[in-house]
């Protein structure tokens, strides 16, 4: 499930759109993920705090935000742009894949609260399958 | 048995009394055909799916749509017991409709991104909580049948 170069263009457009607000998405993605699926907090057991809304949740919200951005400058080579990202989720956080898509989800949740005009169905397309092959990327080097 | 406890049915109850049921429904059905495409697959009788303008406008589906979200209204009035309360259309959809239950849950992640654009902030983190919890049962309960 690639995507087509017009499913690009509307992941880089919309993005564009988000950017002054992806730091408020980021955190309140990761604040979601943990509230709504509280098993990931698993792998946060070394913050004092991982509740929804806590500053290490939101500051590592935005992190990951920031990432993503950085996959979408990457768009059409994601398995080779994000090889070291890879690594690092391979060796060393060993977060298991599935996580990725629930906090894909909760990402597409608040795209869709905070730009409920430009979230229509066509760029929520582009954008879950973007946020699938990017979680591909990221396990690329799992085993 | 599933607990619930008073906040989480207040919010479940204020999203349905607030719900324009045409508008949410029509919208989710017809975004789960688009960005889940293969779920076209049971609406083979319900006219043009070309692409997702014709989807956008297609007054089956529109129909349709409707027809499922007050599917769980059902729910809504027996959230004591959702499990029994989808036996039969759980058995519906395995026999019957020949569903693949994971549908259920491709449909209810679409729901929930309608419903966070219709309410925007006062979809909070607990409102969303509440509200996945129930759709997860609900989804629960109808693949509960297969066999």
């Amino acid at each position: 499930m690639s995507l087509s170069s017009k499913q690009k263009a509307t992941v880089k457009d919309f993005f564009s759109k988000m950017s002054t607000r992806s730091d408020d998405i980021g955190a309140e993605a990761l604040s979601r993920l943990v509230a709504v699926y509280p098993q990931t907090k698993s792998y946060f057991s070394h913050w004092k705090d991982a509740s929804p809304g806590s500053a290490p949740v939101r500051k590592h919200g935005i992190t990951i935000m920031g990432g993503v951005y950085d996959a979408v400058g990457k768009i059409d080579d994601l398995k080779g742009g994000l090889l070291s990202l890879s690594e690092l989720h391979a060796f060393m956080l060993r977060v298991d894949p599935v996580n990725f898509k629930l906090l894909a989800h909760c990402m597409l949740v608040c795209m869709s609260m905070i730009f409920p005009e430009e979230f229509t169905p066509q760029v929520h397309a582009a954008v879950d399958k973007f946020l699938a092959q990017l979680a591909l990327a990221l396990a690329e080097k799992y085993r | 048995m599933v607990e619930w406890t008073d906040s989480e049915r207040a919010i479940i109850n204020s999203i349905f009394s607030n719900l324009d049921y045409e508008e949410i429904s029509r919208k989710s059905l017809c975004r789960c055909l688009i960005v889940y495409p293969w779920t076209q697959r049971y609406f083979g009788g319900f006219g043009n799916l070309y692409n997702a303008e014709t989807i956008l406008c297609n007054p089956l589906i529109a129909a349709h749509g409707t027809k499922i979200l007050h599917g769980l209204d059902r729910a809504l009035k027996n959230m004591d017991d959702i499990k029994n309360t989808y036996a039969e259309l759980s058995l519906l959809h395995s026999d019957k409709l020949h569903v693949d239950p994971d549908n259920f849950r491709l449909l209810a992640d679409c729901l929930t991104v309608v419903i966070a654009a219709k309410m925007g902030p006062a979809f909070t983190v607990d409102t969303q909580v509440a509200w996945q919890k129930f759709l997860s049962v609900v989804v629960f309960a109808l693949g509960r049948q297969y066999h």
